[in-house]
């Protein structure tokens, strides 16, 4: 999003946990483009989140270079991907 | 730029505005339609791989979500041009559902003039058009800036008369 200021991403610590235990995530990473307050709309309107929630996670994106928005199982995390991309974020499937 | 009125959100738009507005939602329509190509970095922006480290699962995501991903995108471009006369200005009145579409399609258009201008984090727009304007006014690059700038204020006004 529009500014500069890129913290190195956390990496939350999961070592202890196997592969096939942990939930499948959405992540939305940040880019240059995509106003702040329309990043928020779009998190409200696809998952329902509060304006106050949409907007923390906004932020983490464009901090932190990447958030989870969402969780569950994969083919969910896949249909929220798809949503995000038709609404021009870049999102990505992944394990946590 | 965009305001409530009732249930719509309405914007006036001068003659060059309603050419701008055209001219950038036929181009990602002709992006999306007879010159695809997967290799244009554009493209590659507008439909991100679904797994970031997995060739094989990415591919599998495209093959089936890039066919509905392709149309949205090309219906939500074309509410732009169905909402404007092919010349001259205009009073654009949008409902909720033309709104919504209005504002994917300025950010797809908005991606795409991003990718083609290099915009970063550190990008400053207005530093950007000043030097394009010293080295030649008349460039396309200086056309393109205006354009970019222009597009994100007419979409954060939508939004702001659409939430607000």
């Amino acid at each position: 999003m529009s500014a500069p200021q890129v913290a190195p991403t956390e990496t939350p610590d999961i070592e202890e946990t196997p592969s096939s235990e942990r939930p499948w995530v959405t992540v939305v990473h940040n880019d240059p483009v995509n106003l702040m307050s329309y990043v928020t709309w779009v998190f409200q309107k696809l998952f329902g989140y509060s304006e106050d929630k949409a907007h923390k996670l906004m932020l983490d994106v464009h901090h932190k270079g990447r958030a989870v928005v969402s969780s569950g199982v994969r083919e969910k995390m896949e249909h929220d991907a798809a949503r995000l991309h038709s609404y021009g974020l870049w999102a990505t499937v992944s394990k946590e | 730029m965009f305001r409530r009125h009732a249930d719509q959100c309405v914007a006036r738009f001068a003659a060059d505005e309603v050419a701008v507005l055209r001219q950038v939602a036929s181009e990602v329509i002709g992006l999306l339609t007879e010159s695809f190509d997967r290799d244009d970095p554009v493209v590659e922006r507008l439909f991100p791989d679904g797994y970031a480290d997995n060739p094989t699962e990415a591919a599998e995501f495209r093959r089936y979500t890039e066919g509905d991903l392709k149309t949205a995108k090309i219906d939500q471009a074309g509410a732009i041009l169905a909402a404007l006369p092919s010349t001259g200005g205009a009073v654009v009145r949008l409902d909720a559902e033309a709104a919504e579409a209005w504002l994917r399609a300025l950010n797809d258009v908005r991606l795409a003039l991003g990718i083609r201008l290099e915009v970063r984090d550190d990008t400053d727009l207005l530093e950007e058009l000043d030097e394009a304007v010293m080295r030649d006014p008349t460039s396309a690059r200086v056309r393109q800036l205006t354009m970019y700038q222009y597009l994100g204020v007419l979409q954060e006004s939508l939004l702001e008369a659409f939430i607000g």
